[in-house]
């Protein structure tokens, strides 16, 4: 949102004068911070004048759009675990922080969001590109700052990194005005000043041993014990202490979207996701669990399905760092507000032989149930490339190569979760909660910057894809080389989806081509003829290569072309749309009702 | 079930914002909110009626807790708790047809007070339990309300022997931690 600047800069003089932007740009590279998205504006410019004075410590990156730069600081946050650090100006450029900024609070990511202000004196006026971020970012924020006083600043940044990254993660706001950012002072100031918070305690509970007893002791009596891992585990680090404790009582292992990699995805002892697009056997063996160890999770409604039925024959041991979370949505008969890493870690301190229950009758149903119900698709036996079969060949050629991968929201997100296997944690980057289309692209795009040299993947779709397709600029501009996996079928896959269960297939505004082709009223052949847009020119436009690919006999060729390509890449697989992603539990409903074959 | 909670929070602009705004968007059901300084001038006091359940109760208090900039969360409604508690109301009373030696009598009853004299009207004051408060309405009622305001809910706990019959500690511990300036 470049504007004319609104104020005269001049120059610091010969002697030491610090600006308060100059301060601001100091204090982050104390708190570790080595990478910046950041779009200019009338009201931050002084700030990316500061960074442009520190590209020794700080790589700025130029999104091409804020939302972009919230998406890509994300990136950075999910597969670094420490925070990523969005900066925008003003007014516009502080709303496109939004959705980054709800997203992050949603999946509980360590994001530190920093908005240019209006000068205090105009503050409240309207001003030109005024808006009050602090009063609309309240409710979606851990916590937010507007910085009111210049000698407050080293202050607030080191408050503001140590919430978003301590107790439950999530985003922090800093509103600074532009009076202050260009205000000087000619000596350094204290970096480290104390903190002042009284109200936030987030490392109150240390574990109490009793508690480990009765988890011990709920473990060993049980008969059909399942853990439930979330994203909690990740973000306190646990996944070392969760295998140790899986591995060592044999328990079946299901994740939530939001947990995937908590546990090796390749493992057999992991039944993979559970909830609406979640296995079989992992919804069935936790609908049937005598025992329910909750780990790090939100018993979020896409997991549970109807409350009241979800893992009704059981106990539930929830553990989880925010105490808000604990009987919010399902009543835990052991709970535990702690960190996971400590808990688990007393548990495995704890136990001993004798209590490792005795579950091999329960191995033999859940492997029944496996069985029977695997992860399977209905392959056509034509040259159609299926959007799973896709997935699958993508983690057949990547799989050595600890990949990390983005998805946007929609079918294709579950295909992911659901067809590539994950066995480290930080390496699988979606929108879980708030589910906001457009994420793949620009956290691939932060995840690259924190990554020099990994191979970075965005599995999108075409809907996805084009809701931030602008930072294809960014990856060929700042040399990222991201591969796009775009699973291209002209059609908003999941609305797609529900129109055919819900609405008898009325299409409604799901077709993404032009409103006079048939499809656009449902009464396509699917067929494909040119598609729209042309994907591969668009790339091309911004400098990247790309490559269509409609045929499943070319596909592995098409994609090993792409992972051997050294720059960006756009890889446009059409596939076709009428594929729905299942399993699936409708929304509400429970797992006795999981719909497993396309009826 | 009607529970009265108390919470000290940071003496910042924009806290009561954040905190209507977070009972707002979770749909708690707050009766009355209280607001004003304490004898420490970096913290100010809440005072919240909520309606709800033990279940709703529980997540009012821990949302509340999570905010940052609040510091302490009491429910004065556990167990064992005995609170002092004041409702505050001003109002005009129309003293037209010469009724205003009636109206004097049952302010005197009620232990209000007369604070302002018009030639066609009396504005009263008075304090005390809501339901004192309600009924001073209504034995108004018929002489002719012609305004009236009420303050939400203000409580405090009494000093009591029963001091270590404390309500359950809440999960987060709502201890304060030294160096905190309350």
């Amino acid at each position: 949102m470049a504007t004319q600047p609104q104020q005269t800069e001049q120059k610091p003089s010969t002697t030491l004068q610090l600006r308060g932007a100059e301060i601001l740009v100091e204090a982050m590279i104390r708190q570790g911070v080595d990478t910046v998205f950041a779009y200019p504006g009338g009201a931050s410019m002084p700030m990316h004048q500061a960074l442009s004075h520190r590209t020794d410590k700080i790589r700025t990156i130029l999104p091409r759009h804020e939302q972009g730069g919230s998406f890509a600081a994300e990136g950075y946050a999910r597969t670094t675990g420490k925070p990523g650090v969005c900066l925008a100006t003003s007014g516009p450029g502080a709303t496109n922080l939004i959705t980054g900024i709800a997203d992050a609070k949603m999946d509980s990511i360590p994001l530190i969001a920093i908005t240019g202000q209006v000068a205090q004196q105009v503050l409240g006026t309207d001003a030109f590109q005024e808006t009050p971020i602090v009063e609309v970012c309240r409710a979606v924020t851990k916590h937010y700052y507007m910085i009111t006083k210049f000698e407050d600043i080293p202050r607030i940044v080191k408050e503001a990194f140590h919430i978003a990254t301590t107790g439950r993660p999530g985003p922090v706001l800093i509103d600074f005005p532009k009076n202050l950012q260009l205000q000087t002072m000619n000596e350094e100031p204290d970096y480290d000043p104390p903190m002042h918070l009284p109200g936030y305690r987030p490392q109150s509970a240390t574990v109490n041993p009793n508690q480990i007893k009765q988890v011990l002791a709920a473990i060993k009596r049980s008969k059909r014990p399942v853990i439930y891992v979330g994203g909690g585990a990740i973000a306190s680090g646990a996944a070392e202490e969760l295998k140790k404790f899986a591995k060592r009582t044999n328990i079946p292992v299901a994740m939530t979207l939001m947990g995937l990699g908590a546990f090796p995805g390749s493992d057999s002892q992991s039944l993979h996701m559970l909830g609406m697009h979640g296995t079989v056997y992992a919804n069935f063996a936790v609908d049937e669990a005598d025992l329910l160890l909750a780990f790090g999770v939100r018993f979020d409604d896409r997991v549970t399905g109807k409350l009241a039925e979800f893992a009704k024959h059981g106990k539930i041991v929830h553990v989880d760092n925010d105490a808000s979370e604990i009987h919010k949505n399902k009543e835990a008969h052991i709970p535990i507000v702690a960190d996971l890493k400590e808990v688990l870690a007393a548990i495995n301190r704890e136990m001993t032989d004798d209590d490792i229950p005795q579950i091999d009758d329960w191995w033999k149903q859940v492997n029944a149930w496996r069985e029977k119900y695997p992860l399977t698709y209905r392959d056509q036996g034509n040259d159609l490339i299926m959007p799973q079969y896709a997935i699958e060949e993508l983690y057949r050629q990547t799989r050595d190569q600890e990949a990390y991968v983005a998805v946007g929201v929609g079918q294709h997100q579950m295909w992911g979760a659901q067809y590539y296997k994950f066995d480290q944690p930080r390496r699988w980057m979606s929108s879980s909660g708030l589910g906001a289309m457009g994420f793949g692209l620009p956290a691939a795009m932060g995840a690259q910057a924190a990554h020099p040299g990994k191979l970075c993947i965005d599995i999108d779709g075409d809907g996805s894809f084009v809701m931030n397709v602008q930072e294809l600029a960014t990856l060929h501009c700042e040399k990222l080389p991201v591969k796009v996996f775009l699973l291209n079928n002209q059609h908003l896959g999941m609305v797609v989806q529900w129109e055919d269960l819900q609405y008898g297939g009325n299409r409604a505004h799901t077709y993404l081509g032009p409103i006079d082709h048939p499809e656009a009223t449902g009464k396509g052949t699917g067929s494909f003829g040119e598609t729209y847009p042309n994907f591969v020119q668009m790339a091309n436009s911004f400098g990247i290569a790309a490559a269509q690919v409609r045929s499943r006999k070319e596909f592995p060729a098409a994609l090993a072309k792409m992972l051997a390509h050294e720059g960006a890449y756009v890889l446009d697989i059409l596939c076709p749309y009428q594929e729905h992603v299942l399993p699936m539990i409708p929304g509400g409903k429970t797992a006795k009702d999981i719909i497993y074959e396309r009826i | 079930m009607r529970h009265v909670i108390s919470a000290l929070v940071m003496n910042q602009p924009g806290v009561l914002a954040h905190i209507s705004g977070m009972l707002a968007s979770r749909a708690f059901n707050i009766d009355s909110l209280a607001v004003g300084a304490t004898e420490n001038p970096e913290l100010s006091r809440m005072t919240f009626v909520v309606k709800g359940d033990d279940r709703v109760l529980d997540q009012v208090r821990k949302q509340l807790e999570k905010i940052i900039t609040v510091v302490k969360v009491i429910d004065f409604s556990g167990p064992g708790q005995s609170i002092v508690e004041r409702d505050l109301m001003l109002i005009k009373v129309s003293t037209e047809g010469g009724r205003r030696s009636e109206i004097r009598e049952l302010t005197e009853i009620f232990r209000a007070k007369i604070v302002d004299v018009g030639p066609s009207h009396v504005m009263i004051e008075i304090s005390g339990q809501e339901r004192k408060v309600e009924a001073f309405i209504d034995a108004m009622r018929p002489f002719g309300i012609l305004e009236m305001v009420r303050t939400g809910r203000i409580a405090l706990l009494r000093s009591e022997p029963e001091a270590e019959d404390m309500p359950e500690e809440p999960a987060q511990s709502t201890e304060i931690p030294p160096g905190a300036t309350v």
